[in-house]
């Protein structure tokens, strides 16, 4: 495997214009995947998670203001016309979204669909691609691709239709899949089996995953790294063992403490961390969460933190990790 | 990075082709007012062909000594009041009605879809161009236009027709491009940028075909809206010149003598709400027929 990254991101920042002025949806992400690496971004809504991905497949409306650099394979992807990015979505990167019962075409067939980008991106004729589908299908677990390959999405069940969309991302065998919370509308038991199907033609195929999510378990089983993100900054990133085993920024131990457990005597309340996610058109000069920090001092408040090591390859970006990874104590 | 993955075997003998056709016209059959309409818009459009080679007496000769007479053998829904042979006029009116109906609502159609279409995937200063430019048009009644088009080009069929087409694009406009705003915002339109499709395609492929329905019921109604506007422009001397007969006239016509002889506006009232029912219920039937999740109900 070679050493240059295949995705690397630098200092990522989004502006949006929303209703309430400019939001600062997104600010100094950095990251770097390989080939075959896996990296899970965490965090609670209205954190950027979502808003990163996008930014990542060019598919921010045109008033969002993208600054920083996105290579992939060394080639500058910020500010690359939309025509040259059709060329890449679907085809060298690939996305699978949150919701599976909106995200296919109700009039088209499901070959239709998963036909689709072969045909846009490859040159495959009409018949080659319909083949093409039923194996694609086939290798997601729909039963009886075959047969179903003509049948429309009103019916397939839920996790079905995740299915149909993961076999629409894979068609063209992309370098790099986003999983956009593809877990999140599916019922517990559905979600293991995709989530496992996704692992699988991951490590299959070689390719780079990133997953967003806001189950924590989720992250846990499925990648090698995380970031932890809040406000818009990535306020915890590193090896997914060393950020469970360490967690050293307090929203990140709140994130854990938020979590229901199993086996916890019944009547036991949630911890929750008080206070809400600020505002992105709004957000506080220094750490983003600040307000909502037991241990936040007034240099919290001044500048945005820089980002401390606490391990190899192991940043928090918080001021008092000396008190936060002591006693563990932040938050509730 | 696009090797194929091997097909298995047993996939091989499907057929690629996409929906069977027997399928949907044993639907189509089954749906009552697809086939109420579609036998109504034929009986129509049949009568219009059947006045091209026969009618039971001249649409175009006059004969003041029988006007109004009342149903007999010889006219079988009476005279009018130039003693011409009713159901000969609506004969022939079918024609003029179907030909108003169909080129007015197509130009509205092919007009105000592409632009409601390019104005809901543009958006920015091309939508507010073509919503603007839209309201103006609309700003004008048909009417008016159709008067300023016969001040050019001179009153008749062809001025009235493209008077009521004009009129017509602003509300296809409208339509279009609400719905198409509304499927753009979907999450599949999403999914399909992130395979990689550009907006024409996903107009195309996506958009049209979701907002179909909407599409085709808007034109039966449109479709109505034009015969009116018809009839009224002939009214005003605007439309179908005389002698040619039009549903429209004949009712305007019938008007003076409502209450000598109120069957006079009856029979060409009849006759357009034959059409305009019948193209309403293909409207409906083919909403249902085409829109995959209901294909299973009916």
């Amino acid at each position: 495997m070679s050493d240059a990254p295949l995705i690397e991101v630098k200092n990522l920042g989004v502006r949006l214009n929303t209703s309430r002025g400019p939001a600062q949806a997104v600010r100094g992400v950095s990251f770097a995947l390989r080939r075959g690496e896996t990296l899970g971004l965490v965090g609670e809504s209205g954190c950027g998670k979502s808003v990163t991905a996008l930014a990542l497949m060019g598919l921010l409306p045109d008033s969002a203001v993208i600054s920083g650099s996105v290579r992939l394979d060394g080639a500058e992807l910020v500010g690359l016309p939309d025509a040259a990015y059709c060329m890449l979505r679907g085809n060298r990167i690939s996305m699978i979204f949150q919701e599976p019962m909106t995200a296919l075409n109700p009039m088209h067939t499901i070959g239709h669909q998963v036909a689709e980008p072969l045909l846009r991106h490859t040159g495959v004729s009409a018949a080659q691609a319909r083949q093409e589908a039923i194996a694609l299908l086939d290798r997601v677990g729909l039963p009886d691709a075959a047969k179903r390959v003509d049948a429309y999405p009103h019916q397939f069940s839920g996790g079905q239709r995740q299915r149909i969309t993961i076999a629409m991302a894979l068609a063209c065998q992309p370098d790099v899949l986003i999983a956009d919370e593809p877990t999140t509308a599916l019922d517990v038991t559905i979600q293991g089996q995709i989530l496992d199907l996704i692992a699988g033609l991951v490590a299959e195929r070689g390719m780079s995953m990133i997953l967003i999510s806001h189950d924590l378990g989720v992250i846990a089983e499925n990648v090698e790294r995380m970031m932890v993100m809040y406000g818009g900054t990535v306020v915890e990133s590193g090896a997914t063992d060393a950020v469970f085993t360490r967690m050293g920024h307090p929203y990140t131990q709140g994130l854990f403490r938020a979590r229901p457990r199993l086996g916890a005597r019944k009547g036991t309340r949630l911890k929750t961390i008080a206070g809400t996610v600020p505002e992105l058109a709004d957000l506080p000069a220094g750490c983003t969460f600040a307000d909502r920090c037991t241990i936040a001092e007034a240099r919290c408040r001044a500048a945005l933190p820089a980002v401390v090591d606490v391990g190899a390859a192991h940043g928090v970006r918080c001021i008092r990790t000396d008190v936060s990874m002591t006693t563990g104590g932040a938050g509730a | 990075m696009s090797a194929p993955l091997t097909a298995s075997a047993g996939t091989a003998a499907i057929a690629p082709g996409a929906r069977p056709v027997t399928g949907f016209w044993r639907r189509a059959l089954r749906h009552r007012s697809f086939v109420l309409g579609a036998v109504l818009s034929l009986f129509v459009l049949g009568a219009a062909l059947l006045s091209l080679v026969w009618t039971p007496w001249s649409a175009y000769d006059i004969d003041v000594a029988s006007k109004l007479h009342p149903p007999s053998a010889a006219h079988w829904l009476g005279t009018d009041v130039l003693g011409r042979d009713i159901v000969s006029l609506l004969l022939v009116g079918a024609r003029s009605t179907i030909m108003v109906g169909v080129i007015a609502v197509g130009i509205g159609l092919s007009f105000g879809v592409g632009l409601g279409l390019i104005a809901a995937a543009r958006k920015g200063w091309t939508e507010e161009l073509i919503m603007r430019m839209s309201d103006f048009t609309f700003a004008f009644p048909a009417v008016l236009s159709a008067i300023m088009l016969a001040a050019v080009a001179g009153p008749g069929m062809v001025t009235s027709i493209t008077a009521i087409g004009i009129f017509q694009i602003p509300t296809f406009v409208r339509v279009t491009r609400g719905s198409a705003n509304a499927i753009w915002a979907r999450e599949f339109v999403l999914a399909a940028r992130a395979a990689g499709k550009g907006s024409f395609r996903i107009t195309i492929e996506h958009v049209l075909p979701n907002i179909l329905s909407i599409l085709i019921v808007q034109a039966t109604i449109q479709f109505a809206l034009a015969i009116l506007a018809e009839a009224a422009l002939s009214y005003l001397g605007l439309g179908t010149q005389p002698p040619q007969p039009s549903w429209g006239r004949m009712l305007n016509d019938a008007q003076t003598l409502l209450f000598q002889s109120p069957m006079l506006a009856v029979y060409p009232g009849a006759a357009i709400a034959i059409a305009v029912l019948g193209l309403n219920l293909l409207g409906d039937g083919l909403r249902d027929l085409l829109d995959p999740r209901l294909a299973r109900e009916r």
